[in-house]
This record gives C-alpha cells, sequence and structure tokens, in this order.
C-alpha cells in the first residue's frame, strides 16, 4: 500500500485519517512557526484540504457504499477503526465546509477582538477544535469518541474564554461551560463502560452485532440512558441548554459562527449514529427514550427557547436562544422515528450550521464596527450598513422558514415527516413555533430599518473581508432553498445510512 | 425481602457501591458548592469514579499482570479498561488545569471565586445593560 506511487489515487486510500490529521498536525506547526499571518494560512490551507476529503469521501458514499480504514492495519475489532458512510460523509462536509467560509473572516475579526499575542494560538485552537469534531464524527470506534470530543471541547473553553478582552462574562461562561460539558463527556464514559462491560468491545459495528442479543438487559438500558443524557448536555437538549447561552454571547464573534453551525451538529450527529446504528432502532424506541424523553423536550425547546429569545436585549443571546429551538426541530425529526424524519433532522442540521452561522458572522460585522450587539444601540444602522443588514434580514427569514430560503425546505420535511405519522397538531405546533422566531427577527429588522439613528455617530459598513465570507453563506442560504438536490439526496443517503436500510452492521470491513 | 438484604449480593459489588458513592458524592460537590476551586474537586472526585468503574472492569479473581509468560493457562486481567482509563486520566487532568487557569483569571477580573458574588456582580451588569438599552427605547 505504501509503496504505490504518490498519486491521488494512492493518497485517496488515506483520505479517512487525513481528514483528521492534516487539521491535528497544523495544529502544533501554527504554535512552532509562531507568525501570526502564516498561521492564519496554515489553518485556511489545512481547512480547505479539509473540504476537498469530505466533498470527495461524500461523492464515493452517496450511492450507499462505506469506506471502511484500519488504523496501522489493524483489522477492526481490535484496531480503531474509521468508518464512513453517507450520513457522517454528509456532516463531514457541513464541518469543513462552515470551517472553510469562518476562517477568512475570523482573520479580520478576531484583530480587533483578541490581542496579537494570543491570535496565533487562536489558530492553534480552532484547529484542534476542528480536529475533534471531525474525528467525533468520522470514527468507529465508540471510546475513540470520547478522546475526541475532549480534545474538541477543551479547546472550545479556550476559544470561549478568549472573548474575555471584550467582556469578562465570557471567563465565567467558559468555566459553566467546563463544568456541564465535563459532566456530559463524563456520563458518556460510564455509558461505553457499561457498553464494554457488556460487550466487550468497543467497535460500533461490532457492538451493533452484539447488542441485539443483549436488548433485555438492565446494564445496556442504562447505558443507553448515560450515553442520551452525556450527548445530550454537549447538544444542549432543552433542560441541558444551560451553558450555551453565554458561551455563544460572550465568544470572539468568530468563534460563535464556527460553534453554533458545527459544534452542536456534530453532537447531535453522535446522537443518532449512537441510537440507531449501534444500539438497534427497535431497542432504541423500545425504551422510550424518543417518545418519552426526546419528543416533549423537543417541543418545549421548540417553544420557551423562542419565547425567551423574544424577550432579550442582546442580539447575541436572542440567536443563542434561537439555536436552541432549532435544535428542538433537529430532536423533533429523531423523535419520528421515521426516515422522513431522520432525513428532515440531517437537512436541518446543514440548512442550520449555513444559516446560523450566516447570522451570527453578520452580528459579529456590527459588532466589530460599533462594539455592540445591544438591539436597541442598533437602530438605524439599515441605511449606514445596508449589507449586513441586509444579511440579517435574509438569515433571519431563512430562521423563520420563508418559502425560497434553506429554512424552508427543513421545515417542509419536517411537517411531512409529521403528517405522514397523521400528527396533524404536531405540524400545527412547527408551524405556531415558527411564528415566534417572526417576533424576533421582526423586532431586530424594525430597529435597523424603521428606527431612527442613535446620536450622531456615522457608522460605515463592514470591510469586504467580514461580508464577502457572510454573504457567501447567506447566498448558500438562500442557494439551498431553490435547489435541493445536494442536500435532499444526500440527507436521504444519509438517513438510510442511519436507519440501517445500509446496516452498518454488514461485515466489517470492506 | 430476603432478596433486597442478600448479603452476598452486596459484599460481591462492593467496588461498584463504592463507585456510586463517590459518583454522587462527586456531583453533589459539583452542584451543591458555590467556591469554584471546590467544583473543580467535586468534578475529580466524580471523574474518579468513572476510572475505578473501568479499572475494577478489567480485574479477574486470581489474575495476573499482563504479561505474556509462556503459560497459554495463566488467568490474567484484561489491560485494555487501564490503557482507556490512562487516555481519560489525561483527559482529567487537562480538564482541571484548565479549570484551575480559568479560575485564576475569573479571580483576576472579579477579585472572587464564591459563585454567588460572581452571580451578583454579573447580575448588576446585566441591570445596568438593560437600563441603559431601556434609556434608548
Amino acid at each position: 500500500m505504501f509503496s504505490a506511487p504518490f498519486t491521488f489515487a494512492a493518497l485517496s486510500q488515506h483520505f479517512p485519517i487525513l481528514q483528521v490529521v492534516i487539521p491535528l498536525i497544523a495544529a502544533p506547526l501554527a504554535v512552532f512557526i509562531g507568525v501570526t499571518s502564516i498561521a492564519f494560512l496554515l489553518a485556511f490551507a489545512a481547512s480547505i484540504t479539509s473540504l476537498i476529503i469530505s466533498y470527495s469521501m461524500l461523492m464515493q458514499v452517496i450511492d450507499g457504499s462505506v469506506i471502511s480504514y484500519h488504523i496501522g492495519g489493524w483489522a477492526p475489532p481490535w484496531g480503531i477503526e474509521y468508518r464512513v458512510d453517507a450520513a457522517n460523509a454528509f456532516v463531514l462536509l457541513i464541518l469543513s465546509a462552515i470551517s472553510t467560509v469562518v476562517l477568512p473572516y475570523a482573520k479580520t475579526s478576531i484583530e480587533r477582538e483578541i490581542r496579537a499575542s494570543a491570535q496565533t494560538l487562536f489558530y492553534t485552537c480552532y484547529l484542534l477544535c476542528f480536529t475533534g469534531l471531525l474525528g467525533m464524527v468520522i470514527t468507529g470506534d465508540a471510546f475513540n469518541v470520547f478522546v475526541f470530543l475532549e480534545i474538541s471541547s477543551l479547546s472550545t473553553y479556550v476559544l470561549v474564554a478568549l472573548g474575555a478582552e471584550r467582556d469578562k462574562r465570557a471567563l465565567t461562561a467558559a468555566f459553566n461551560y467546563l463544568i456541564m460539558g465535563t459532566i456530559g463527556a463524563t456520563f458518556f464514559v460510564i455509558g461505553l463502560g457499561l457498553l464494554y462491560m457488556m460487550t466487550g468491545t468497543l467497535n460500533m459495528a461490532d457492538l451493533a452485532n452484539r447488542l441485539p442479543a443483549l436488548s433485555d438487559n438492565r446494564t445496556v438500558q442504562t447505558a443507553l440512558g448515560f450515553i442520551v443524557v452525556g450527548m445530550g448536555l454537549k447538544l444542549a437538549i432543552y433542560p441541558l441548554h444551560l451553558w450555551l447561552p453565554n458561551a455563544y454571547t460572550y465568544a470572539p464573534s468568530a468563534v460563535t459562527a464556527f460553534l453554533a453551525a458545527t459544534a452542536t451538529k456534530a453532537a447531535i450527529y453522535v446522537l443518532l449514529r449512537f441510537m440507531f446504528s449501534v444500539f438497534a432502532p427497535d431497542f432504541t424506541a423500545a425504551t422510550g427514550a424518543l417518545n418519552l424523553i426526546i419528543l416533549p423536550f423537543a417541543v418545549i425547546a421548540m417553544f420557551a427557547a423562542s419565547i425567551i429569545a423574544v424577550f432579550q436585549a442582546d442580539l447575541k443571546k436572542t440567536l443563542a436562544y434561537s439555536s436552541i429551538a432549532q435544535i428542538g426541530y433537529m430532536l423533533l425529526g429523531i423523535s419520528y422515528f421515521s426516515h422522513t424524519g431522520i432525513t428532515a433532522t440531517m437537512i436541518h442540521l446543514f440548512n442550520h450550521a449555513v444559516t446560523k452561522a450566516a447570522l451570527f458572522m453578520a452580528v459579529g460585522a456590527i459588532v466589530y464596527q460599533t462594539g455592540t450587539s445591544f438591539i436597541p444601540k442598533l437602530a438605524g444602522l439599515g441605511k449606514q450598513m445596508p449589507w449586513t443588514s441586509a444579511a440579517i434580514v435574509a438569515g433571519g427569514l431563512s430562521l423563520i422558514g420563508i418559502p425560497a430560503t434553506a429554512g424552508f425546505i427543513s421545515k417542509w420535511v419536517l411537517i411531512s415527516g409529521a403528517l405522514e405519522k397523521g400528527w396533524w397538531w404536531m405540524a400545527m405546533l412547527i408551524v405556531a413555533s415558527s411564528l415566534i422566531a417572526v417576533i424576533y427577527v421582526w423586532q431586530v429588522v424594525e430597529t435597523l430599518y424603521l428606527k431612527e439613528p442613535v446620536g450622531d455617530v456615522v457608522v460605515k459598513e463592514a470591510p469586504l473581508s467580514l461580508l464577502i465570507p457572510t454573504w457567501i453563506l447567506v447566498i448558500a442560504s438562500i442557494y439551498f432553498g431553490l435547489d435541493t438536490e445536494l442536500t435532499l439526496s444526500s440527507a436521504r443517503a444519509a438517513a438510510d445510512a442511519l436507519l440501517g436500510t445500509a446496516p452498518l452492521a454488514a461485515g466489517a470491513g470492506s | 425481602m430476603s432478596e433486597l438484604f442478600d448479603v452476598n449480593f452486596i459484599i460481591g459489588h462492593f467496588q461498584y457501591w463504592l463507585g456510586i458513592i463517590l459518583m454522587m458524592t462527586g456531583l453533589f460537590v459539583v452542584v451543591s458548592r458555590g467556591n469554584l476551586v471546590k467544583k473543580v474537586v467535586g468534578l475529580n472526585v466524580f471523574q474518579t469514579s468513572v476510572f475505578m468503574l473501568y479499572i475494577s472492569m478489567g480485574k479477574i479473581t486470581g489474575g495476573t499482570a499482563p504479561i505474556f509468560t509462556g503459560n497459554p493457562q495463566e488467568v490474567y486481567s484484561n489491560p485494555l479498561p487501564h490503557v482507556l482509563i490512562l487516555t481519560a486520566i489525561v483527559v482529567g487532568i487537562a480538564t482541571t488545569a484548565l479549570g484551575l487557569a480559568l479560575i485564576v483569571r475569573i479571580r483576576e477580573e472579579y477579585e472572587t471565586i464564591e459563585e454567588d458574588n460572581i452571580q451578583h456582580l454579573e447580575n448588576a451588569m446585566q441591570r445596568k445593560e438593560d437600563q441603559d438599552a431601556g434609556a434608548m427605547i
């Protein structure tokens, strides 16, 4: 394998490991080089390479095939296996695409938000966080998920704390996130320990083979509980969301845009993977985890978090609460326990990542120019920062789910999933909760366009280096509302992969 | 009722009882203490209980250290959980270090590490911001 000539074909065999290793190696290199501009180029190059790798892997597996990569040549279940199917290739593409767009934005944004001596280290933490998220998603080994989860979490705490130069509350936000994130990760490890105790294996495909025989076993049921709660803390399921609003509000703008679009999404993928691939879907449904836990909390999140969002004075906090509500929609798709439901979750994963990143980047541009994201202080900015304000409007429309935006497609699939099950009342609830989103988006639009500016301070439009990445995502959020070929077919293939229409358990190694 | 008080069951699972006690102690400390350093200590106790759960899992009665002696009948402890926990211990140390570093920074900015006082200061900041916001509307 290694004697093959250094060609693209030979290299492409190693794509799964390169996906994780390239950003991992770039991270310490950035520290050793120590020059901020080179660190940025390194991070950007790593991110683009990841994007190319993840796109070519998605094209390979979208037909339902599986790439199985054995690390160090050790065959699974003894060695660690990286296993790429349509579900995680799709999530990998989301992660690396968002990272590639956010990085050029981050370069300008952090120049004003983080002191110069910490900027090189910012790129290191960013790359480590990116590595951790990619690793969590790509790996086929349950314990490996925990290791990557902690790599991404630890670097996330640092990234959030970097916001302390603007507002000292970033420190307490990071500390609270550290406490809750660690409890979540430890719960997850307890769950894995119980599974290992019962099956003697940590390979996901192997676990999937052995667990059905143990479906009456209480230890296995407890393991599912620990894993759901542990991951629930990381992805901010409604009552476990307390770390999220402050962390998103006080982190540097670029970090918020990146985290909002990626961190919770990777955790949702892991939850899906465990619920439907590692544990049998029927087993998960039989424990009541879907009907009794995920469904009610998803609905509560859709309403409660949206209503709280209406009453926030800080635009970043409004968007943070709206993220919790949107996570509710993704969980709702999971709780349908149907092919359409999972498709809705996967497509909303993509659409919400694009939309929310665009919104947080637009707010970041306002913070860059005015130093504040307080809604009353944004009065009249529509004329002074026309492009940034227009981005917020377009993103807001997609958040509500207006036709011809990406958000509409997600809600459409979600509602058709509800009607498929005969849950017409659920379709009404989805529409009703979207109406609350209209309120908080309208508040912002009204302030931006209809109110007179406060004072006579002239605010200039944000620099192009912030506007271009923002508008790439805004245009994407409109484009994917019109042309759903890539997203919908990927989401369907992902749902197939997760629900076992193309089962994970079908033979280890290929 | 007699099943509930099966002495052999209770003694035979003593490592789990200890694990549960440690786990609950740790979680309780994290939730109930207002001092941030004590929270980190609680978190450590909580994590240690999980280390115990894993390590006790690998132990086999009469098993030796997992070293190949040439005797195929040798009973040895399972080394894999120990290795897994080595990773988890490293993660735990990194978390503790980062948590303590954050506490140092919090102490510099807030001049306190008591959660109640910090909450008080943050509420005051929030009120001031809300007033500013209200004055503008």
